[in-house]
């Protein structure tokens, strides 16, 4: 896979993350009742920086918790390559709280029904938002963000590249092209 | 991005022989993933959804029938549980056509018990459904030792190196040839104690230490487990008496205190108490009999998991 372009640099990538973690408080207007989720792998990092961020700026710390959404995909079966399944860890119940789902890139819309399904079976949350890095379009599932960090239009051969320092020792957005074509 | 792609190579599991180190490792970081689900409030995933399970069970089981149909269960498949009592195999069918006339009922995996070694392959050779062999005569017993395995390592943070001593038993065990497959694949120390009638003749072919008492067994021993003298598997029985045996070979709190400070006590079930084992020390706090049992649960999600079509990527 090439490289076409560098979408985000480091600075305004944390930046982005910045105004993602001050809309959520302000679209909640506050910080009660919230419990930041991150979906694995790279809303894991995304999630622990947006929980810094509040703390920072609000003073209290929000709870914050993993979901692994493995189990719950619907490619099982497709003999697509899977991920690891790895432990999902909440800090607390979800019942009547406000969840926020934090992933790095929403594309189909899939991963976020498998991270509802996901959800629900743990309790039932007051509400649940979904906060993204980048929003890529092409949804196949009535699904939208309430909190994005920067939309940007994509072909569907084209793939984004979320780096990030925890995961992949810096922070960076990229466009690559799949040259090889995946059948 | 097929690159670093890993999974199971064979649409079955048959045995420990045939797995590779990084298979093995493979079913146990699953494993530990499909730990947390058996703790949550809806114990309960999606995974195979619309699979058909079928638990075939010629040999008598309560411990592994029971584990692999809450497995079954957690990772949503639909199950269906076939005993060799009550059914045609009395009226005289042969295992091939019980088998052929379940799958003509469109399974997705099969596991199966039976008393003869090699009766899974035959299935697996003939159908096209997965098969999972839950214990097959005295051959091997896949994933028993795999709970093992994870029990282990989930305790001492490793496999390799450690010094494993397995006591018991020996010649009727299937428990125990699936467990030198895995342990000596993944580098642990295997030292195996019995009476010498228990003792098949050269097993140290297979990369273990063979000891004549209990306590050159326990010596130095981070890990002990106790096997079960199979009464139902010997003509005769191989022993002037089980006190006897008890005597020599029984687990006593303190014969334990030769084995290494801290050694875990294992036994894969059904234990004899008073006869391989003494009851302080079964429920004494080194025990892990009860962790095995739990274990054992999320050990064959992961199995059928990985067979069902869970590859992985290495991100």
């Amino acid at each position: 896979m090439d490289v076409k372009k560098r979408l985000l640099d480091g600075a305004r990538m944390r930046r982005a993350i910045q105004r993602m973690a001050i809309e959520i408080v302000e679209k909640n207007r506050g910080t009660q009742e919230l419990i930041i989720i991150g979906i694995r792998s790279r809303g894991v990092p995304i999630a622990e920086r947006i929980c810094r961020l509040i703390e920072q700026t609000e003073g209290t710390a929000v709870p914050m918790g993993i979901l692994d959404i493995t189990l719950y995909r619907d490619d099982l079966t497709t003999i697509a390559p899977q991920p690891v399944v790895k432990p999902t860890k909440f800090p607390e119940p979800i019942d009547d709280k406000v969840v926020v789902l934090v992933d790095d890139v929403l594309y189909t819309g899939r991963t976020v029904r498998a991270a509802l399904d996901a959800l629900i079976d743990f309790g039932r949350p007051k509400a649940v938002q979904l906060a993204v890095l980048i929003d890529r379009g092409h949804r196949e599932l009535p699904v939208h963000a309430d909190v994005v960090g920067k939309v940007i239009p994509t072909d569907r051969q084209e793939v984004i590249k979320v780096k990030l320092e925890e995961t992949d020792g810096e922070d960076e957005v990229l466009l690559m092209e799949n040259s090889e074509r995946e059948s | 991005m097929r690159t670093g792609t890993t999974g199971l190579r064979s649409k079955d599991l048959l045995g420990i022989e045939p797995l590779s180190a990084q298979e093995i490792e493979l079913i146990l970081d699953t494993a530990e993933g499909f730990k947390e689900v058996s703790e949550r409030p809806i114990k309960k995933v999606p995974a195979l959804r619309g699979q058909l399970v079928i638990n075939l069970f010629m040999e008598a089981s309560t411990r592994t029938r029971v584990s692999f149909e809450i497995a079954e269960k957690r990772l949503s498949a639909d199950t269906l549980n076939f005993s060799a009592s009550g059914s045609a195999v009395e009226k005289g069918e042969t295992l091939i056509d019980t088998a052929e006339n379940l799958m003509a009922m469109r399974p997705d995996m099969i596991v199966i018990r039976h008393k003869h070694p090699g009766s899974p392959k035959i299935l697996a050779d003939r159908l096209s459904a997965s098969v999972i062999n839950a214990g097959d005569g005295a051959h091997e017993h896949p994933t028993q030792a795999l709970l093992d395995a994870f029990t282990i390592r989930e305790r001492l943070g490793r496999l390799s190196g450690v010094n494993v001593s397995i006591v018991g038993d020996i010649a009727h065990s299937r428990v125990v040839r699936s467990n030198i497959h895995l342990l000596t694949k993944m580098g642990a120390n295997v030292t195996l104690a019995g009476p010498p009638t228990l003792m098949p003749a050269e097993i140290e072919k297979m990369g273990v230490r063979v000891v004549h008492s209990l306590d050159e067994a326990l010596e130095g021993a981070e890990v002990v487990m106790m096997l079960r003298i199979q009464l139902e598997r010997q003509g005769k029985l191989s022993l002037p008496s089980l006190r006897e045996y008890y005597n020599t070979f029984g687990l006593t709190p303190e014969r334990l205190r030769r084995a290494r400070e801290g050694a875990l006590v294992m036994h894969p079930g059904p234990m004899n108490r008073g006869v391989e084992i003494a009851s302080d020390v079964a429920d004494g706090p080194w025990s892990l009999i009860l962790d095995q049992v739990t274990n054992g649960v999320a050990v064959r999600m992961a199995v059928l998991y990985l067979l069902a079509g869970g590859h992985l990527t290495e991100s």
